[in-house]
């Protein structure tokens, strides 16, 4: 059968609601979910898990987050990685704090803390727009990261003044810390993945997705269909640094397992994190994923193909991986400014005339 | 019109409004009313006011003096989305759609007053949240029905042509099930045949819907046509009120509009 989108009538607005309206759409994607849960974990190993894998769940999770406030809401932000550190350390503080408490709970709770401090760097954006909010935003990403270097409360006086993740245990299986088996840290990451992506398409096709993107496409006009500025502009930012924050809290404590602001979770994220929603595509939840996938996966790509096959020296392929992906970001924002998901877009509407386009 | 049509109380009263932005005085002292299920028109030269004093019933701009008086009660300062939930919608001179969104987004979005469901129900998508938007999906349909814009209802708005654009502008303000429809320049730009199709869509929202509407529009044929009472403003003050014959054959008026000789 082939990939067509004719013959798949709906009868009721439920059906003709539902995320994946296409019968095939629904199928590959539940493949593939199942794909995730029920096989890769039996053939995961250390490399995948560790280069491959987690960081593409992690960076994904934070790419949802920003794509909500800055594709969805239209609010730029360059503080990515600073509510990212608020996370790890909202994670670190709990977890050190309370033991007992199970690490999914520590971690959904350093969203919910992450998103109260993002409510507050958010305030600025009811006064200003565009580059100006860029650079509120940027002075939130120096100011968090300067907080977490100063403050020893934050890392608990330890002599480094590092934040390193103790072992923790979910249904008696190690997912933090060092021992933790690769299938348990990577099964953890999918279902919060998973879940929190499931969440955030809920919410941007709902009532409230529509009044970020009201604000978004034209705020005076939203305001004049009775959609409060302020309430749609501080839940974006909550809901935004939450996913950040669960981002975050999953990069120190699964990925990671050590880390100090300044090198974790420094300004270059904030612009890692923005580049993946730009080729992904803005406004669009599978535009985080694949944008994610693409700036993650990419470099590792061509070290396997320039280090492994050529054989070329490490550190001369180290660079040309930067200029790489510099060029093809410059590539992308000239071709293509919506990403990779409106290149798809497009491609299903040639292909729907082809090869007749006339 | 011919036959005789009867209107309630005022659903809106302005009342001795002044507005001047620094010292330009956009408008001074006026006062008129809208009557409940009426077609009121507006109408006066550019730069007469007629959009100020819409964008002071929108609540955009606060009148220096003078009170508006909303459903039988005097209004406090609000800001514009409390007066959407009020019961005020608008449309626009130069189309304001959500260019990013679908038809259907757009005009779902014009029940955003209606709708309730909270976050975490939202994010479930299961119970209120999802009853809300299948009961509401009815409600744009029958809008979309009565625009016959079905075949476009998943297409981004940026991409219509202007004269369906502005027909789904329409759309939105009248999803909103507002007591008041408020058109700047509904038909600006639309060829003879769009604008007959928009008249025709005015009053049957008039009709059907029951919606009080008031409008700012240049083409006086449509006015005299559509409206039941037009208000004529020029240089911010008011010129002449009443009926399409009264106000046509008001000499201010036609002074206003022809130009005075000065011989």
């Amino acid at each position: 059968m082939f990939y067509r989108e004719s013959g798949d009538f709906k009868t009721s607005y439920r059906a003709d609601q539902q995320t994946f309206p296409l019968k095939l759409d629904r199928w590959v994607v539940w493949l593939f979910i199942a794909f995730a849960f029920l096989v890769v974990p039996f053939l995961i190993n250390d490399y995948w898990e560790k280069s491959v894998l987690l960081p593409v769940l992690v960076w994904s999770m934070a790419a949802l987050g920003l794509n909500i406030l800055t594709g969805y809401c239209g609010q730029v932000s360059l503080g990515t990685g600073g509510f990212m550190a608020v996370g790890a350390y909202a994670s670190y503080k709990l977890t050190t704090a309370m033991p007992e408490l199970n690490l999914f709970i520590v971690i959904i709770l350093s969203g919910g803390i992450t998103a109260m401090v993002g409510v507050l760097f958010g305030l600025p954006s009811l006064r200003i727009k565009g580059f100006y909010l860029a650079v509120a935003t940027l002075a939130s990403q120096f100011f968090l990261v300067w907080l977490f270097n100063k403050v020893p409360w934050f890392y608990n006086y330890s002599a480094s003044g590092q934040i390193t993740a103790p072992e923790r245990t979910i249904l008696g299986v190690i997912v933090s810390g060092p021992n933790a088996p690769p299938w348990a840290t990577y099964l953890f990451c999918l279902t919060l993945v998973v879940i929190l992506a499931i969440v955030a398409r809920n919410l941007t096709r709902g009532r409230i997705g529509r009044s970020w993107m009201a604000i978004r496409d034209m705020d005076i006009a939203a305001e004049i269909i009775g959609v409060p500025p302020l309430a749609a502009k501080l839940s974006a930012f909550a809901v935004s640094s939450f996913y950040v924050g669960v981002a975050g809290a999953m990069f120190f404590m699964i990925y990671l397992g050590a880390a100090e602001p300044t090198e974790a979770f420094g300004i270059d994220k904030s612009f890692l994190v923005l580049f993946m929603i730009i080729i992904g595509g803005l406004g669009s939840i599978v535009g985080s994923f694949i944008g994610a996938t693409f700036l993650i996966l990419l470099p590792v790509l061509l070290k396997n193909i320039l280090v492994g096959g050529f054989g070329w020296p490490t550190d001369l392929v180290a660079h040309l991986i930067l200029m790489i992906i510099g060029g093809l970001i410059m590539f992308f924002l000239i071709v293509e400014p919506h990403g990779l998901t409106q290149l798809w877009r497009i491609t299903k509407e040639k292909l729907r005339l082809w090869p007749f386009p006339h | 019109m011919d036959a005789q049509r009867t209107f309630g109380e005022p659903i809106l009263e302005v009342k001795n409004i002044s507005l001047a932005f620094g010292g330009v005085k956009a408008l001074t002292d006026i006062s008129f009313d809208i009557l409940k299920g009426e077609v009121r028109a507006i109408i006066g030269p550019n730069g007469a006011g007629k959009s100020s004093m819409l964008n002071v019933i929108n609540g955009f701009y606060h009148p220096q003096q003078g009170e508006i008086w909303f459903d039988g009660q005097k209004r406090q300062n609000l800001k514009p989305f409390q007066i959407a939930k009020q019961g005020i919608a608008r449309t626009f001179q130069n189309i304001a759609l959500f260019k990013g969104m679908s038809t259907l987004d757009n005009l779902m979005t014009g029940r955003y007053i209606h709708m309730h469901s909270n976050i975490f129900s939202q994010a479930l998508w299961w119970g209120k949240a999802e009853r809300e938007e299948l009961q509401h999906r009815q409600r744009v349909e029958e809008i979309i029905d009565f625009l016959e814009i079905q075949s476009i209802r998943k297409t981004p708005v940026g991409r219509l042509p202007y004269g369906l654009q502005k027909r789904v502008e329409l759309g939105r303000a009248l999803a909103a099930e507002s007591k008041l429809l408020l058109l700047d320049e509904p038909m600006a730009g639309m060829n003879l045949e769009e604008k007959e199709d928009m008249c025709r869509f005015i009053l049957d929202a008039n009709d059907q819907f029951d919606t009080t509407i008031a409008l700012i529009e240049h083409d006086m044929g449509v006015v005299m046509d559509l409206s039941d009472r037009v208000v004529v403003l020029d240089y911010g003050r008011k010129l002449a009120d009443g009926s399409p014959d009264e106000v046509r054959n008001n000499q201010a008026v036609v002074d206003a509009y022809l130009g005075v000789s000065h011989a």
